[in-house]
């Protein structure tokens, strides 16, 4: 067993080096290589820009929206909302007291606002990266008579905005993206 | 539970169906060590491998000298693990200048992807520089990976060898050149292509640090980049799941659309479900194969049908406040519900551990899927190669059953199981058990175990049996609302790890080098059929028995007590 051991530590030694300068470094800085070259957007983060350049947010990621001029996004538990450094879900179990006491006062809140009848489940939970970007179509309906209400627009048009933002991926959920149907509200005309 | 949902879990059935027989023959090829196309490219760097670290890839190993070699390259890389972590404070590729990670969460995280766990006690996006990303984990994630499937090789090849001459009796094959190859052949091209995928779908790869802006609404956000996209197909394709960022496969970042879940859930499945018919082949009748196939789907859809009914029919005491629809605490609109569920059952039935929904906040019985799954030992397709290793081990324990039942010696593929398979074969699996509740009461009683929960009442409880689960499965995910990143937790998960990964695979290479030494004995009149419906209905029995009829007064005390007190809408 003695022999054996000594006959296993080279191999082993070697091995682990020359496998740490393939795998940890000439593949993953490789890859950053080629994926700067052919798709230097998406491998940046997808930022969004306004006219100006300035640097709006990631059309992946989602942000922060409280103001009522604007469709909001979901509740987050990601640090203070919306912290990208900090992403997480809640964690909170079906039976946990605060769960229950953060969804009545969120309830209340959107009653509170005019929206009636059964609230969609996405607006009033928490996500899984606390970074969520969309909203389901319902969730957005839901606000369209407020943000309607406080911008001055016709409610039609604001639903109608809303309707051309779904998306329906084949295998995947309509939903809607947020700061991509807060930007087109900030464009449309009055 | 809608039929587009459903459209979803059978789409991905029947991909994965497909895939199979593809990913198996591949597979076939470097067990066999044939020549790939790839060789012309890799070739060089293959035997350069050799030549520099003194190996000669033709040597057969017995299974003591396997298990060596083995055990000191994941000893080797556990201790480069470790010192790249302690060290990243001073070393290049940290543009967010991260301190070196604490003693006790280094140990527990060297531990960790050593062992293809993943379980993560730290925050990426907080906790590890890009370096650290790549050099102290990446590098795992391949590496116990290729080691999963070369011990599925060799176990393989205890069945398979027929008359093995007399200087290589017991024989099992190379370690070095089993896990060379599927490296450079398998893993390594799949994830060249595999990553440009992530990355034109959204998902970055960079070293730039993070970005700083003001939202369109004028709060600040700092966004994380990194060299993401090569970390996630790995992490996926290896079954590993240690997510780059703390929200894991849910995060936007790792997994932005309903494409890249699909692809992920897939890819998670795909080398596991294809060593079925790799093996099949290697015993010389794919029928073989077949069987395990069905059994282990039989349990997979089971599993989701339960978790994906839980989930859609929701909360009742969210639905008493006026909110409808599914169980969305958690959860990312863009999977929705089903595939939430799917992805929660498909990564605890393999050893992966990503998540793109907080299971935390599954329903209990949602939740208690994944618990369940991982407690039967991760053999429902399983980590890549500890996935058919394991349900090997209960194949040997079924025929041994269907042998005491008719009286005659059982035998499976062709080699006779003796009192020496069974006894190992009871060893493997009863490290499982031991790990997982021992450590789970210990912690159930200790001040420092109890510190951890988040939640209340039997979902507390919950937690911390899941994290016990979770690591000496060698799964990774987690009740995350456990607060693990304390010297206890972080030294006992580390505990329940190793034994769960090198405690189960020690006696499998013995039952391996023992097979390979016994004659072929071609099937009789009297054998055991082992490709048709008796015996997958009997392997699913055995594992249901075996693997969880320990775990239910756990269940009872955790998900079951939690869902009895939701229904009856009792907060805690």
């Amino acid at each position: 067993m003695g022999k054996d051991l000594t006959s296993a530590l080279r191999p082993a030694i070697v091995m682990t080096i020359l496998f740490a300068v393939l795998l940890g470094l000439a593949y993953p800085l490789a890859m950053t290589g080629i994926a700067q070259a052919l798709f230097p957007w998406r491998a940046n983060g997808s930022l969004v820009r306004d006219a100006d350049g300035r640097v709006l947010g990631s059309a992946v990621v989602g942000q922060a929206f409280v103001a009522d001029r604007y469709f909001r996004t979901r509740p987050s538990a990601a640090g203070k909302g919306y912290d990208a450094l900090a992403s997480s879900g809640s964690n909170l179990a079906p039976t946990a007291r605060a769960l229950a006491d953060r969804t009545a006062a969120d309830v209340a809140r959107w009653r509170g606002e005019g929206v009636r009848g059964a609230l969609p489940a996405d607006l009033v939970t928490a996500s899984g990266s606390g970074l969520d970007p969309d909203l389901s179509p319902a969730a957005a309906l839901a606000q369209v008579p407020r943000v309607a209400r406080v911008r001055g627009i016709d409610a039609r048009r604001v639903r109608a905005l809303v309707q051309q933002q779904v998306e329906a991926p084949l295998l995947g959920e309509r939903h809607v993206d947020v700061l991509a149907l807060n930007r087109a509200l900030d464009a449309l005309p009055r | 539970m809608t039929l587009q949902g459903w459209f979803l879990i059978l789409s991905f059935v029947a991909v994965l169906l497909a895939l199979t027989k593809p990913v198996g023959w591949w597979l076939f090829a470097l067990y066999e060590g044939r020549r790939t196309p790839l060789h012309a490219v890799l070739g060089p760097v293959e035997r350069g491998f050799y030549r520099l670290a003194g190996i000669d890839p033709a040597a057969e190993q017995g299974w003591r000298r396997y298990a060596l070699h083995m055990l000191a390259f994941n000893v080797a890389l556990l201790l480069l693990t470790y010192a790249v972590l302690r060290l990243q404070g001073v070393l290049p590729g940290n543009p967010q200048g991260l301190a070196g990670v604490p003693p006790h969460l280094a140990f527990n995280t060297a531990i960790s992807f050593t062992t293809n766990t993943n379980w993560q006690s730290y925050a990426g996006e907080a906790t590890m520089s890009h370096l650290s990303q790549m050099l102290a984990l990446t590098i795992h994630n391949f590496l116990s990976a290729a080691t999963g499937i070369a011990l599925a090789f060799a176990l393989f090849r205890g069945f398979a060898r027929r008359e093995a001459p007399k200087d290589s009796r017991g024989g099992i094959g190379n370690y070095w050149a089993d896990v060379t190859r599927i490296t450079l052949y398998l893993l390594l091209p799949a994830c060249l292509v595999y990553t440009l995928f992530l990355v034109a779908a959204g998902v970055p790869q960079t070293l730039s640090g993070a970005v700083d802006l003001v939202t369109l609404e004028g709060a600040r956000q700092s966004l994380p980049l990194g060299p993401v996209a090569s970390q996630e197909a790995i992490k996926m394709l290896g079954t590993n799941g240690g997510g780059f960022f703390n929200a894991n496969s849910a995060h936007p970042f790792e997994n932005p659309g309903a494409l890249t879940n699909f692809v992920q859930m897939l890819s998670i499945f795909a080398i596991g479900a294809g060593l079925t018919w790799t093996f099949g082949r290697a015993v010389g009748d794919t029928r073989q194969g077949r069987a395990i196939l069905a059994a282990m789907m039989i349990l997979f859809l089971s599993g989701v049908a339960v978790t994906y009914w839980q989930e859609a029919a929701g909360n009742p005491l969210l639905h008493r406040l006026g909110v409808e629809g599914g169980n969305m605490e958690g959860k990312e609109v863009r999977f929705g519900i089903a595939a939430s569920a799917l992805f929660s059952v498909v990564t605890t039935a393999a050893s992966c551990g990503a998540v793109n929904a907080m299971l935390d906040s599954f329903t209990p019985l949602g939740g208690l899927v994944p618990l369940f799954n991982m407690q039967l030992g991760e053999v429902v397709v399983g980590g890549v190669g500890a996935g058919i290793y394991g349900f090997l081990l209960f194949a040997i324990l079924a025929v041994f059953v269907a042998g005491l039942m008719v009286g005659r010696t059982p035998e499976y593929v062709g080699k006779k199981i003796e009192a020496r398979e069974v006894k190992l074969a009871v060893l493997a699996i009863a490290v499982l058990p031991l790990a997982i509740l021992g450590l789970t009461a210990l912690s159930s009683v200790l001040p420092q175990g109890l510190a951890g929960p988040l939640n209340a009442g039997p979902h507390g409880f919950s937690e911390i049996l899941y994290a016990f689960t979770s690591a000496a499965a060698n799964n990774g995910s987690a009740f995350a609302g456990l607060s693990a990143a304390t010297p206890w937790y972080d030294g006992l998960l580390g505990v329940a790890m190793w034994l769960g990964r090198f405690f189960v695979i020690v006696p499998m290479l013995a039952i391996a080098g023992s097979l390979a030494a016994k004659t072929y004995t071609p099937q009789g009149a009297g054998s055991f059929p082992t490709t048709g419906a008796l015996f997958v209905g009997l392997l699913v029995g055995i594992i249901l028995i075996l693997g969880g009829l320990t775990f239910l007064p756990s269940l009872a005390l955790g998900p079951v007590a939690d869902h009895l007190a939701m229904i009856r809408g009792q907060l805690s």
